[in-house]
């Protein structure tokens, strides 16, 4: 490369945190890196001879690390040329079976919210690695933190649920049903038929993953928190519109 | 754009992985003024390769027989198997020379997001080998990255209460890369100093 074009090169690169959503192989040695990051939404970018273990990358570039990285802009893919480590939570994340899959089910789920919508980036952002960072301190059963951040990063995308007044009428609860399409729970009066109807302390769970009120999540049920996982996997695949191929793969025994 | 046959070629080559259009077309035209007798071999050994090579029946590594060389060799120690992800790490740790064991070969590593959970390695083939008491230890040398790691992790957990020993490559080979770019002393060195998990 010659001095001008260099100059050109390096002018348009620019710094952002990102985290790792998922890497795939290119070629001999490098990958291709699906990254969310704080401030330009989802980002396409390759990281070269990052598979030889003389990398200066390290493992600072695979799934689930955080880093902040500079990225110069190539014709169709971005070009990793730093990173510096800010959470590496792969490792603690891999040494766990369960927190591995629903760690991949988070990032899936991230992945399938931001690539069109770019509106949310940064909140969507900060939430995932909030939760990633919750998963490998083991802060909470993997199942809960998985089920709370589906449903806060959907609330994030705009698709709030709400477990306390009707999701269609807003008249007060507690209500006893619950119906995806319509948003929530439902009220004796606008319940469609077939709705399901779930334990009261289900619905107590959601709202209190919802809240982030780990207290109350911490107090449930393993019946409820079962329940709840599968309301959670029908909402988010009523609104997402898309399968999230890894959901099938978590595995939520402790 | 370029007339029929030469066209083909650059597309084909092109699909490969990490050749880029350039490339392709750089390699077509080097093919084409090559010597005809030295890219007879070149379609050969591709039509060859396809046609003769499969996986082990037992270990699953490439084999040009219903077994491969490793299973079949009796110097080969039968009461350990060293689990590797793909045929390429079964050459990265016969190369270092300090494994006189056998292998069995997953065919990659779990990854949910890429639709791969664990059903579709070849994890119930593994388990199947363990039937008797022929097989008295289980290295894990997947690779030393998230996914490899994962996959250990899985296998470690699935292993662990049939009782038979478990061990894992010593730590120091570099995190993030793939096995089979490890150097071979770096590599030799994980192996002798192997712990039990
Ligand atoms: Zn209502
Ligand atoms: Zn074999």
């Amino acid at each position: 490369m010659d001095l001008v074009a260099e100059a050109s090169f390096t002018s348009r690169a620019y710094r952002d945190d990102a985290v790792v959503l998922r890497t795939h192989k290119l070629g001999e040695a490098d990958r291709i890196l699906t990254l969310l990051t704080k401030h330009h939404g989802q980002v396409r970018a390759v990281a070269r001879g990052v598979r030889r273990t003389s990398s200066r990358f390290g493992s600072r570039l695979e799934p689930f690390m955080v880093a902040d990285l500079q990225l110069v802009p190539g014709r169709s893919l971005e070009v990793v040329t730093q990173a510096q480590s800010k959470g590496a939570y792969g490792h603690a994340i891999a040494s766990d079976y369960s927190r591995y899959t629903v760690a991949t089910a988070m990032a899936e789920t991230a992945e399938k919210l931001t690539d069109v919508d770019g509106e949310s980036g940064t909140a969507q952002y900060q939430l995932l690695v909030g939760a990633l960072a919750a998963l490998s301190r083991g802060a909470q059963e993997p199942g809960l933190i998985l089920d709370s951040y589906l449903l806060r990063a959907l609330a994030t995308g705009g698709w709030a649920p709400s477990f306390t007044s009707c999701a269609r009428c807003d008249a007060p609860g507690p209500h006893t049903a619950f119906n995806a399409a319509l948003g929530g729970v439902v009220c004796a009066d606008c319940r469609p038929p077939g709705s399901p109807a779930p334990a009261p302390g289900t619905i107590v769970l959601l709202a209190a993953l919802l809240s982030g009120d780990w207290e109350t999540a911490a107090a449930s049920e393993p019946r409820e928190r079962s329940e709840a996982a599968g309301l959670v996997t029908a909402y988010l695949q009523w609104h997402l519109e898309r399968r999230v191929k890894s959901l099938q793969h978590v595995d939520r025994q402790p | 754009m370029y007339e029929g046959a030469v066209q083909e070629l650059i597309d084909e080559l092109g699909r490969l992985p990490g050749i880029g259009p350039k490339s392709a077309q750089r390699l077509a035209f080097h093919i084409l003024e090559a010597d005809a007798g030295d890219m007879q071999k070149l379609a050969e050994a591709i039509t060859a390769v396809k046609t003769r090579v499969k996986f082990c029946s037992i270990c699953g590594n490439v084999s040009e027989q219903d077994t491969c060389s490793i299973c079949r060799d009796p110097r080969r120690d039968a009461s350990v198997i060293c689990v590797v992800e793909e045929s390429k790490d079964v050459m990265a740790v016969e190369r270092t020379r300090s494994f006189r064991g056998r292998y069995h070969v997953l065919g990659g590593a779990i990854s949910p997001i890429d639709g791969i959970g664990p059903e579709k390695l070849r994890i119930r083939e593994l388990l199947t080998r363990l039937s008797d008491d022929t097989v008295q230890e289980i290295i894990i040398a997947t690779d030393p990255n998230v996914e490899g790691e994962a996959t250990a992790t899985y296998l470690i957990r699935t292993l662990k209460p049939i009782g038979v020993k478990v061990t894992r490559l010593a730590s120091g080979l570099p995190v993030g890369g793939d096995l089979e770019y490890a150097d071979e002393a770096t590599l030799g060195r994980a192996f002798a100093g192997r712990l039990a998990v």
